[in-house]
């Protein structure tokens, strides 16, 4: 990693060129997506079912390994790290999970307390050694999403909202420089979703940092988003500010019209 | 109602399946050649019962006069089963993970599968045989057979445990940067710890049971003790034993109890 930075470089959250993936040879899910992130704020990325949204979010953590192309951040390669520098990269990268993905098991301040693993040796971690440092920004951060009561309480006893509230918290705990949310409101009710969003926004505005967001709710996504990304066939359709989306994109992007009203 | 006729005829929808039949009748046939061919008579049942009743008549009342060598007998055959529980459970921990086909490649978990498999083909005592045959006589052989014993089954209720988890959670915590280990301590294990326990204690009972019988071959314990009782025809000091070995197994029953809710 560079020492130093210029400001024009750490401006530059997130740089994905010519992106590919392909599951099985000659069947590209994700076709060459260029998509160059420079401003903190919720990004949000829209298009239909099995377009390779999810696909591009676990391609930026590498929870996916991408076929060909680039991903800088922080100065390096994300797509050519492996290691210990893959999971340097991957702990500054906060995810917000469809389905949460807590571990059921642990309460709630251990699955916030997780979000630091990263930071720690595997033996601080078997004899559960988090930093004062650490246990206090947990607590803070289960203020912050309103969850404090619920610290101790298992992880499996708690409603969808409030899990996905621990999920945030989690992603949070990491420091991330960036944040990726995989459709986070899509097991939610509308009420709880709007929570949601506003959660992941205050979040992104608090730390500076751009949070890319899967999302199928167009309306949801234009309302909190300062960029929308339209997806469709494993290309970007669209990029730019919600404002400039034209149901002539929408028709574009997530095909037929009869859904739009 | 319209449309029902009483009078037109339908097959039970209960068919007679012919098959079963014949099969079922050729069992019994079997079964009482069987019998005949034992010499399972009626005579020799009667005969059996009438020994019966004189092996328990000369083991009424219990003999406890040998008690230092029933002590001495049982503390070994106690040491036998814990070691061996103690050890077989921390090498089954990482042989379970290592045969996990969703946390390992399939060249790690194939031969370790194999290994764990290898481990269960053969009864405790052929392997207390071939121990006490390498080895020498005594404890040793009776705790590696045990620890074999462990490994061939709790290894292998580990990884079908961990084969069943929740790979999201797996997933989550990768994403947060945490190494391999890390990744097993915080999302694997939670999920199937408390399966653990109620395996290891289910083990540490059964070796309780098989460390009293790997004496009969010479590996230590109680069971040698029980042996040569039989031979010497002191069948007031077997059922001292027997007792005694029925007291174990409660007491097993019991610690398992314990250690279980402690790790609810």
């Amino acid at each position: 990693m560079p020492v130093t930075q210029n400001t024009a470089e750490r401006a530059n959250f997130l740089e994905i060129r010519h992106l590919k993936k392909e599951y099985t040879a000659g069947n590209p899910i994700l076709k060459g997506i260029d998509i160059s992130i420079t401003e903190p704020g919720i990004v949000a990325i829209i298009g239909p079912s099995g377009t390779g949204k999810s696909t591009l979010l676990r391609c930026i953590n590498r929870l996916i390994d991408p076929t060909a192309g680039e991903i800088i951040f922080d100065g390096a390669d994300l797509c050519s790290a492996k290691g210990a520098q893959l999971r340097m990269l991957r702990r500054q990268v906060g995810m917000v999970f469809q389905e949460y993905n807590l571990v059921e098991r642990l309460t709630v301040i251990e699955n916030v307390l997780t979000g630091r693993l990263g930071y720690m040796s595997a033996w601080k971690a078997w004899r559960r050694n988090f930093s004062q440092d650490d246990i206090n920004t947990a607590f803070d951060l289960l203020d912050a999403v309103g969850l404090t009561e619920h610290a101790s309480k298992r992880a499996d006893s708690l409603s969808g909202g409030q899990r996905q509230r621990v999920g945030i918290a989690r992603a949070v705990m990491q420091n991330p420089r960036i944040l990726l949310a995989d459709e986070p409101t899509s097991s939610l009710d509308p009420k709880t979703a709007v929570e949601i969003m506003e959660l992941l926004e205050r979040f992104a505005e608090e730390k500076n940092i751009p949070a890319l967001v899967n999302i199928h709710d167009v309306k949801l996504a234009s309302r909190f988003a300062k960029r929308m990304i339209g997806m469709s066939n494993g290309v970007v359709v669209y990029d730019g500010p919600p404002e400039g989306i034209t149901d002539e994109h929408l028709k574009q992007i997530y095909g037929g019209e009869s859904w739009l009203v | 109602m319209a449309g029902i006729n009483p009078n037109q005829h339908r097959g039970n929808p209960f068919k007679h399946n012919w098959l079963a039949s014949a099969i079922w009748l050729i069992v019994v046939c079997y079964v009482v050649y069987m019998f005949n061919a034992m010499d399972l008579s009626w005579g020799r049942i009667n005969e059996g019962l009438g020994h019966a009743g004189n092996l328990l008549g000369r083991m009424v009342p219990p003999n406890f006069s040998r008690w230092s060598l029933l002590l001495s007998g049982l503390i070994e055959s106690l040491e036998i089963a814990i070691i061996a529980s103690i050890c077989g459970i921390f090498i089954s921990l990482f042989m379970g993970l290592f045969a996990a086909r969703n946390m390992m490649p399939n060249w790690i978990s194939t031969p370790v599968r194999t290994l764990i498999a290898l481990c269960r083909t053969f009864h405790p005592v052929i392997i207390a045989i071939l121990f006490v045959k390498s080895v020498g006589f005594g404890a040793l052989a009776g705790i590696l057979t045990l620890i074999v014993a462990s490994i061939g089954f709790i290894a292998k209720l580990f990884a079908e445990a961990i084969e069943e988890i929740s790979l999201k959670q797996v997933e989550a915590i990768r994403a947060t940067g945490a190494g391999f280990t890390s990744i097993i301590l915080f999302s694997v294990m939670p999920q199937v710890f408390a399966r653990f326990i109620g395996f290891s204690t289910y083990q540490l009972d059964s070796n309780l049971r098989n460390s009293t019988m790997v004496g009969i071959v010479g590996a230590g314990g109680l069971g040698g003790t029980l042996f040569s009782a039989f031979q010497r025809f002191d069948y007031d000091f077997v059922a001292a034993i027997l007792i005694v070995i029925i007291a174990l197994i409660m007491f097993g029953e019991f610690l398992s109890n314990i250690v279980r809710s402690i790790f609810r």
